[in-house]
């Protein structure tokens, strides 16, 4: 065998990337288990005197209650949002009526704009709607703001199914719903892959949401209860950093999980254009 | 229901009318959190609300003379095409490069998609942070090489207030000047060198998922076509240049949507990591219309900021999508 | 698009029979389980005249949920606050449950954004923090969110026990409309003592003493003055502290009521002076908040910092004692204050007792209990001495002497849209250093204000 010198090259390149990629993890990670004294701006790259895990111990302690919170909220959410991208891809590709490459296009211009502008008369709507102020109030917004990417993605997806599979169905006598019980859900599977995944993970990292719709610290997602852990002044950065990391290990477990069905997702088409 | 009824339900059939009413709840849910609030804002921006009291007397187009005269907000609208481009071009490149690593037969190729999407599962607040302190001149990547011994490096990052631009007695700007486009020689058409620090985040960020797309959008090019041209010769790269990046177009351009809308509403990375920055080298539209808006009491000028974005993603996605839905309907 | 004309129409008509169905079913709004959307439902007439505020019997226990509102989420702030929640039973006997509400982030800038689009829905807390001054008056007060106080104060017999500079600076239209909990002190000069003796430097007095220090430490490769202003407040206090010492006390409140001109040549010498001290400042302090670059101080890379006394805290948090202090370059007899306050809501939920959250606030038990853990000194004049640390008697004796004057970039001197203007000229003016630019947009932003000519 061998050994070809692009080979090397090749894993060579990868594996730089890959260290660049895992640099911040590392100092997410070491700042974590150092005590308070040893947290210093020009000691960031200094492993820990010792492994303190008292950082990640007071980080989860302020963080569990808020945690379960996001989970209350990121899971329905994430349901939803799925089950609506889903359907409207199905109905805008699958049943094209007069004006529904329209429609798509002004649904999936919601995606620009920015949140901060639209704080104030959200909080009226959800008022409206009596629920403000209680994770169902996040909820919706987040089911809400995101469908135009969910019927992005699904529309994509299912654009790549052929159409003569339904059409084959709708000559059968098939209805709306059947076909797509019976013949594109059961094809869906990559494509709520891909979609679970992105709800999930912006849903589960959305700060302005979550601090104006929620206001009771109880009821808070873990987003908000992180950035309260820097305070405004002084800011204990191993707790803050440990906090981060256990922020983010929900996500990174879908991710590992889900990761080999979110390409096989991807390969369907589901953001192919 | 008389004749009328009839002849009018004659243009709908049950089914088309069925999945109207499937896509209505979503049409009506867009129509107000995002079209209701969007007039809002627009109200908003014509009318003088400049204390916690709501006031909506009309004044004009006076707020938008305003924004674009205040230096903040032209130096804001630089920020934005520099960080957009910039972003989404680093995104694609190192996104395909990895991507066309990858396809190779790699081992541990598991491994190290894992490797470059887990970047996504962080929110853009912890990477503002982090980054914030691996590019503070005083440590992070400044002082690495030292710990291998070599010397430390001494750049500014994000404190670097410099911006490169065309000066107007330069060579390039008395050309410029010669054919009319003299105003090109100014800091407002200029690059923010800070602004790079916050690209390279951002990309740390986003890049895997670029380079997940890249990898299925390679996978699914039928491997025929590529054992024809190596049998007729072409190398690697003659495949990669004349095969596979035509046919992944449609994959390019779903990433320019996605991080295309990501940039221009770019707040969460740029309030964690540098804010403004030096002379507002990071400064971007978002972080001014919060800070107008709920520090100074701004309102009207608020909503200004968020029309202006609007119409300039209008201007830019509106053709782009209307395009690309024509193409697909004449397939 | 005649096809889609006629595929719409009958749909149309049907959803516009249905909206109508459902507007008229509809009917009002349901009852709500929330207190704040219900007060929110009572008419509340627009007044600034007689308040009821403390004369409720305050026999009658308390009950139900009280909303505190506040940006002190970690350290001797939490603590504090801690300490005030844990003596509300005491004085307000009941069954009161009290909900602490904090935001972090960015010195309240994150909490201001979500108080100003609750208070917008009609969704206020029970009481929220809030600076005393012009950030209180011209956001709250003036547009009429607020209850005034008199009848409380009177009660409570304050007008004797707080300085008459704070009653004041909490009052519009001779009513009260805050209660002060503590004063910090924005104009300290802090330096490392084993620096200044190895290099056999007096503190500095005045802005000349300052730049000769600054030179000897510059000739030693020490950064003379070390700043952190990743937060933009940082380098509009330290424009503030040179304001303050080339115009003197009266000179500085004049630019905030007009009396000054901004296009002086007082002022020109005034931003010349900041404009040189920036000359001696570390290079990456666009990188460093406040207390990274107390950091440089602590470990003698640098020798001083100018900043606000909750700087103390985070040298004892960080063990750190060989620090000095004094009034900023030309700023001695003069007290740059500003004050963290809480009000009372116009529909404030459960409005009796926040009243009596008021009363802890402003009570001599809460002010001793609260403010040596915060690291400040009581607004009240008439706190224990010794149960504050060396610097802060050092502060109360210097309160008691001292000409007040408000702080600009805490809220005190001037309004948020104001200030935000300030904010937006300095951080120009840090990177450009054009002193002329500087003036003209700092004058701009006054006739703006509305309060020069």
């Amino acid at each position: 065998m061998t050994i070809r010198w692009s080979r090397i090259a090749i894993y060579a390149v990868l594996i730089l990337f890959a260290l660049i990629y895992l640099m911040p993890i590392y100092v997410l990670l070491v700042t974590g288990l150092k005590s308070f004294g040893e947290v210093r701006l020009d000691q960031m790259w200094d492993l820990p005197s010792g492994l303190h895990f008292d950082s990640f111990r007071e980080a989860y302690s302020s963080l569990d209650s808020n945690l379960a919170n996001s989970f209350k909220m990121v899971i329905p959410a994430t349901i939803f949002s799925c089950l609506l991208g889903s359907i409207n891809g199905y109905v805008l590709t699958k049943w094209r009526f007069p004006g529904s490459d329209v429609l798509f296009f002004l649904l999936l211009y919601g995606m620009f704009i920015p949140y901060q502008s639209v704080l104030i008369p959200l909080v009226k709507t959800l008022q409206m709607l009596h629920v403000y102020g209680s994770l169902w109030g996040l909820v919706v917004t987040h089911v809400v703001y995101g469908i135009p990417i969910t019927t992005l993605i699904f529309r994509n997806y299912y654009a790549n199914i052929p159409t003569e599979l339904v059409e084959a169905a709708k000559i059968d006598g098939a209805s709306i719903f059947g076909i797509y019980r019976r013949i594109v859900f059961p094809l869906s599977l990559p494509g709520f892959v891909v979609v679970a995944i992105w709800q999930f993970t912006s849903i589960w990292n959305d700060f302005l949401f979550a601090v104006t719709v929620t206001s009771n610290p109880a009821i808070q997602p873990a987003t908000v209860a992180l950035n309260n852990m820097a305070g405004s002044f002084i800011v204990e950065w191993n707790v803050q950093m440990a906090g981060a990391l256990i922020a983010a290990l929900p996500t990174l477990i879908v991710y590992i999980i889900l990761g080999r069905f979110f390409v096989r997702g991807l390969m369907a088409g589901a953001l192919r254009g | 229901m008389g004749n009328t009824g009839r002849r009018l339900l004659r243009n709908v059939t049950s089914e088309q009318a069925a999945a109207v009413l499937l896509i209505i709840p979503s049409l009506v849910a867009v129509g107000v959190f995002v079209y209701g609030f969007i007039g809002w804002s627009a109200v908003v921006s014509v009318s003088e609300w400049d204390t916690l009291r709501p006031d909506y007397t009309f004044v004009g187009l006076d707020n938008f003379r305003d924004l674009f005269h205040n230096f903040r907000f032209q130096i804001d609208i630089r920020n934005t095409v520099v960080f957009t481009v910039l972003f989404v071009g680093s995104c694609l490149v190192i996104g395909f490069v990895l991507a066309s690593l990858l396809d190779r037969h790699i081992v541990g190729e598991g491994l190290f998609r894992s490797i470059y999407l887990f970047p996504m599962a962080v929110s853009f607040i912890v990477t503002g942070v982090v980054w914030r302190w691996l590019l503070a001149p005083r440590a992070g990547v400044n002082i690495l090489p030292s710990k291998l011994g070599a010397p430390s490096l001494g750049y500014g990052w994000y404190t670097d207030p410099t911006v490169t631009y065309i000066h107007a007695d330069s060579r390039l700007g008395e050309a410029f000047h010669a054919i009319g486009l003299g105003f090109l020689a100014d800091p407002n058409f200029g690059l923010p060198l800070a602004m790079i620090s916050v690209v390279i985040a951002a990309t740390w960020q986003m890049s895997g998922f670029v380079m997940v797309m890249y990898l299925a959008g390679l996978r699914a090019i039928p491997e025929e076509l590529r054992d024809a041209a190596r049998v007729d010769g072409a190398s690697e790269l003659q495949i990669l240049r004349n095969i596979s990046l035509p046919l992944l177009r449609p994959v390019t351009l779903s990433a320019i949507i996605i991080l295309g809308h990501q940039s221009l509403k770019i707040f969460d990375l740029v309030i964690s990591m540098t804010r403004r920055g030096p002379g507002f080298a990071t400064d971007v539209p978002a972080l001014f219309m919060f800070e107008t808006t709920f520090q100074g009491n701004h309102f009207s000028h608020g909503a200004g900021i968020s029309i202006v974005m609007l119409v300039a993603v209008s201007v830019l996605v509106i053709p782009y999508l209307f395009w690309s839905l024509r193409r697909e309907a004449r397939l | 698009m005649r096809r889609t004309m006629k595929f719409w129409l009958p749909i149309g008509m049907a959803l516009v029979a249905l909206g109508v169905l459902a507007s008229a079913c509809g009917g009002g709004t349901s009852s709500s389980d929330k207190t704040a959307t219900a007060a929110a439902g009572k008419k509340t007439p627009v007044t600034t005249g007689t308040s009821a505020a403390g004369a409720t019997a305050t026999s009658a226990p308390l009950s139900g949920k009280l909303e505190i509102f506040s940006w002190w989420t970690t350290g001797g702030e939490a603590a504090g606050l801690k300490e005030l929640f844990n003596l509300y039973p005491a004085t307000c006997p009941g069954t009161v449950e009290i909900v602490n509400a904090t935001v972090a982030g960015g010195g309240g800038a994150n909490a201001r954004q979500v108080l100003t689009t609750r208070m917008l829905g009609n969704d206020p807390p029970g009481s929220f923090q809030v600076h005393m001054g012009h950030e209180l008056t011209d956001t709250w007060v003036t547009g009429d969110y607020m209850e005034p106080l008199d009848t409380l104060f009177t009660q409570q017999g304050w007008a004797s026990v707080f300085p008459k500079g704070v009653l004041d600076i909490v009052s519009y239209q001779g009513k009260p409309y805050s209660v002060p909990v503590n004063i910090h002190r924005a104009n300290v000069l802090w330096y490392n003592k084993s620096v200044f003796t190895a290099n056999n430097l007096q503190v500095p007095k005045t802005l000349d003493d300052f730049f000769t220090a600054a030179d000897a430490l510059k000739a030693k490769g020490i950064t003379p003055l070390a700043l952190g202003d990743v937060d933009s407040f940082a380098s509009i206090q330290l424009m503030e502290t040179v304001l303050l010492g080339t115009l003197g006390a009266d000179g500085y409140n004049g630019l905030w009521t007009g009396a000054t001109d901004w296009n002086s040549a007082k002022v020109t010498d005034a931003l010349n002076a900041y404009k040189k001290m920036l000359g001696y400042v570390n290079s990456d302090h666009s990188s460093l908040s406040w207390d990274q670059a107390n950091d440089l101080v602590i470990s003698g890379k640098a020798a001083m910092t100018i900043m606000g006394d909750w700087l103390e805290g985070d040298n004892k948090a960080k063990k750190f004692t060989g620090y000095g202090w004094a009034p900023s370059p030309g700023t001695a007899g003069v007290y740059d204050a500003l004050s963290d306050t809480f009000g009372l809501p116009k529909k404030a939920p459960n409005r009796d007792a926040v009243i009596c959250w008021l009363k802890v606030v402003g009570s001599k038990k809460g002010q001793e209990a609260f403010n040596p853990l915060k690291g400040s000194i009581c607004a009240r004049t008439d706190c224990d001495a010794s149960l504050f640390d060396e610097y802060l008697q050092s502060a109360m004796k210097d309160w008691k002497t001292d000409k007040i004057v408000p702080s600009l970039a805490h809220g005190a001197a001037v309004k948020q849209g104001w200030l935000t203007e300030v904010s937006d000229a300095v951080t120009a003016f840090v990177a450009d250093k054009n002193a002329g630019t500087l003036q003209s947009r700092l004058a701009a932003a006054c006739k703006t204000a509305g309060v020069c000519k």
